[in-house]
């Protein structure tokens, strides 16, 4: 039914079993959409938010699919500007992984903010202190950008490469696409970080302030270094994902070892600097700012030292070392397992830096506050899930993601 | 957002922020532009190319 659309020599399901797939997600995806509605219609009493817990389960989805979404930026830094040509097999898939992410963080803060018909508020009336005023220039912009590398795939398609005007435009983007990469790197390093130095800067939250450079705290910078280093993870596993769910081969090993190991290398350089960061947070700005280590995983059913040493020890350190040693790179198993933990490992941490900080007790006369969120704001967290699924199901089909594709396939078609 | 709104004022934060907001908008702008311009006349001129 749509065999003009697919592209040439590549294989793929029927179309009433792809519709089906669809469906199937498509109803999660309505069920997201209602949850929204319900939000904007009914207002933030949906939620399970209140003046303690501003921040919630939405801007964690927001920072950590900013966080995962990371890969597009650095592979597309890499390819383009570091010139890492073998990256062009998997750079196209990385774009729309970035794309999905963004664009679901700006779905995310357009429910969050509440009343989303003065989200464009934050432009003509910005406020010039803010960092989030920062992150809010940089995210929309950086969406631009992906959009931007998004569509040379998109004019790739079958039948639109066969309208000259499209098939130019393609090749013409291509050529620039350096500047727009370099472009999408400067703006990924400013909004990646200031997201972290929101944390740092809370200095009425012990358990995120750090001391830094110039304006910049700390976690300015281990921000932007995780996203580079756990992005590339997520590229990989969904890259695996869509793998195991076409049952084909898609990239070539060549390229998922190398992309692996810069990973890797990225991960134990970050997880370095963040051992650091933790050592002297607990001794020297947490005590003299009043407060021991252990107040911040104490007294409380939830947040213990097991959420610290699952972030660092069993979500960096394992990943970083499994990913840098070529034997345990190159094994299947083990490189699926050391992404699997850097991409939860990176979560985590965004988790501790949103949830964490706001549910730790600060003045004397307080309590542990901890937060459950409602089933509209689970909903709408699910929901730029269902619309990654079917957005990688529709491009995986009608275009041509994966260059080499056809070639690893081959000769499997030869022998059916 | 421009300067003929009525809370701006030129100093520091707007230059910093809303130059490097409309310095990004103009590099993204101007590569679109050109993109689609020479698209344009590759298509007008009919020159085939097929190697991206």
């Amino acid at each position: 039914m749509d065999a003009a659309l697919i592209p040439e020599g590549a294989k793929r399901c029927s179309f009433p079993k792809f519709m089906l797939g669809i469906a199937i997600v498509g109803a999660v995806l309505l069920w997201g959409v209602y949850a929204m509605l319900l939000c904007w219609f009914k207002g933030l009493n949906q939620t399970n938010m209140n003046d303690y817990y501003g921040f919630a389960l939405w801007i964690w989805a927001d920072l950590a699919v900013i966080a995962v979404g990371g890969g597009a930026f650095f592979t597309g830094l890499l390819k383009y500007i570091l010139k890492i040509d073998e990256l062009k097999n998997i750079i196209n898939f990385a774009v729309i992984i970035g794309f999905i992410c963004y664009s679901s963080a700006l779905l995310i803060l357009a429910i969050d903010i509440g009343q989303p018909l003065r989200g464009w508020f934050i432009f003509w009336h910005a406020n010039v202190h803010s960092m989030l005023t920062e992150v809010a220039f940089c995210l929309s912009l950086y969406f631009a950008v992906l959009t931007i590398e998004f569509i040379p795939n998109i004019l790739e398609n079958r039948q639109l490469n066969k309208v000259p005007f499209f098939h130019h435009l393609a090749h013409n983007m291509h050529g620039t696409m350096a500047i727009f990469a370099a472009t999408g790197a400067f703006l990924s390093f400013f909004h990646q970080g200031s997201l972290g130095g929101v944390a740092g800067v809370l200095y009425g939250r012990p358990f995120a302030v750090r001391e830094g450079l110039l304006i910049w705290p700390w976690t300015f910078f281990l921000f932007t270094w995780s996203a580079a280093a756990f992005g590339p993870c997520f590229t990989l596993l969904v890259t695996r994902i869509t793998e195991a769910v076409t049952g084909k081969k898609l990239v070539k090993d060549n390229v998922v070892h190398l992309l692996a190991k810069i990973s890797g290398w990225m991960i134990c350089t970050y997880i370095i600097a963040k051992i650091i960061d933790t050592i002297y947070w607990a001794t020297v700005t947490a005590p003299g700012l009043g407060f021991e280590m252990s107040h911040f995983y104490t007294n409380n059913s939830f947040y213990g030292y097991w959420i610290l040493v699952t972030e660092v020890i069993i979500c960096g350190v394992i990943p970083g070392i499994l990913l840098i040693n070529k034997t345990t790179r190159e094994n299947h198993s083990l490189r699926l397992l050391a992404i699997i933990l850097g991409v939860i490992g990176v979560c985590l941490n965004r988790w501790v830096m949103v949830l964490q900080v706001v549910a730790v007790p600060v003045m004397p006369f307080d309590t542990w506050a901890l937060y459950i969120p409602s089933w509209q704001e689970v909903a709408t967290t699910i929901l730029p899930v269902a619309y990654g699924i079917i957005l990688i199901a529709v491009t995986y089909r009608y275009l041509p993601v994966f260059p080499q594709e056809r070639e690893l396939n081959q000769s499997k078609a030869q022998e059916s | 957002m421009f300067p003929f709104n009525f809370e701006w004022v030129w100093d520091i934060g707007h230059y910093l922020f809303f130059g490097g907001f409309w310095y990004a908008i103009g590099i993204l702008g101007a590569g679109m532009t050109y993109c689609i311009a020479k698209a344009a006349y590759d298509t007008v001129k009919g020159s085939q190319d097929n190697h991206h």
